[in-house]
């Protein structure tokens, strides 16, 4: 199989685009397609100041790596979940990459600051693991980008984790969720960071692709507590309907935002919704739709069932 | 040819000479989940695979 562009010998084919690339042009394709995404959904320019959060796996070390190449100010943020070798690993590959490039880290440690890993914790609330985890990690994205002066806040979430999310919140009907669902969201209040996610137009196996190409060294294994999870029968299921009609995810999921963005004079704008409902925590003053935000709840709860010296506030 | 695989690491003999394409089918793996590496190269669905081959099948999906 040969690239369709300089005719050199491929290295990946993209069913959805007729298409196949060399190394070369792969990497060409996938940084135009971030680049787009950036000015299509109005991310952030060459003079912004932006935080990627990094998890050690192939999205987020590509994204920060894609960044670079294209000229834009990224720095990166861990968060270490404490989940044993899988997140020595993980912490591991982002050091080694970040100190190769140059790359300032932040680095937030769960043991260290709320005094017990994520397993510990997700156990003391009696919440599922996954769920727990996600609380903490916006908390941290959202606070650390905000704290640090960054503009905005970017994540490595792919075609294949944005197609998997709808088709889960579609199925259960969480319709509250959909809003939340696109590329870009405001920073609509003082406390909130921009968020934005620079790689919706791309598949997970075209980022897989980019990061051997690249030499970017990420963590292979699955986080041992996804085994299980409803997303990755969601990509499953997904992906046999990719093999079957190639252009599937993409129909699914744009197709989702160009509804959105036609219904868009008919709704209130995010911005004028979350200035209507968000208000500063009364704990913490992370903006927040309750009295206490989810995340003070959480460490509360915590704190009330579990060993006094154990977890931090 | 030797086949590597994640999600437990493991490998396996695959009889070759063959396509990867028949490759992942014999192993039950959609193209769409998975990259094929052989020494440090990708290879697409089309490259013909020899006994003497050792290849990683690796899973997309990873990290978390």
């Amino acid at each position: 199989m040969r690239c369709r562009k300089c005719k050199a010998k491929a290295v990946l084919d993209i069913p959805r685009h007729h298409t196949a690339f060399c190394k070369a042009c792969l990497t060409e394709f996938v940084c135009a397609q971030v680049e787009r995404a950036i000015a299509e959904e109005r991310m952030f320019t060459t003079t912004d100041r932006v935080l990627v959060a990094v998890s050690g796996g192939k999205d987020s070390l590509s994204l920060l790596d894609i960044l670079r190449k294209l000229g834009y100010q990224a720095d990166a943020f861990y968060v270490d979940l404490g989940i044993g070798e899988y997140s020595r690993q993980s912490k591991e590959k982002v050091e080694r990459y970040t100190s190769a490039h140059g790359i300032p880290l932040h680095v937030h440690e769960l043991k260290e600051d709320e005094g017990a890993g994520i397993n510990d914790l997700a156990d003391l609330v009696r919440r599922p693991t996954c769920s727990v985890c996600g609380t903490l990690k916006r908390y941290h994205f959202n606070r650390t980008a905000v704290e640090k002066g960054y503009h905005v806040l970017a994540t490595g979430h792919n075609l294949d984790d944005e197609a998997a999310r709808l088709l889960g919140n579609i199925l259960h009907w969480q319709t509250e969720y959909l809003e939340k669902q696109g590329p870009t969201l405001p920073d609509s209040v003082e406390g909130f960071a921009k968020k934005v996610k620079p790689l919706y137009r791309l598949a997970e196996r075209e980022i897989a692709a980019y990061a051997i190409v690249n030499g970017i060294d990420y963590i292979v294994e699955e986080c041992p507590n996804a085994q299980g999870a409803k997303m990755l029968l969601y990509k499953d299921i997904l992906n046999r309907l990719e093999s079957e009609s190639p252009g599937t995810k993409q129909a699914f999921y744009w197709g989702f935002l160009a509804r959105q963005e036609a219904d868009k004079q008919a709704r209130p704008s995010m911005a004028e919704h979350d200035r209507a409902v968000l208000h500063p925590c009364a704990t913490c003053g992370q903006p927040t739709t309750g009295e206490i935000c989810s995340y003070c709840k959480l460490m509360a709860r915590a704190k009330k069932d579990g060993p006094a010296t154990t977890v931090s506030p | 040819m030797k086949v590597m695989l994640n999600h437990p690491v493991r490998e396996v003999e695959v009889k070759g000479p063959r396509r990867v394409r028949e490759v992942l089918k014999e192993l039950n793996l959609l193209p769409e989940s998975v990259l094929v590496v052989r020494g440090d190269d990708l290879v697409t669905e089309e490259e013909l695979l020899r006994d003497e081959d050792r290849i990683e099948i690796r899973p997309v999906i990873s990290g978390g």
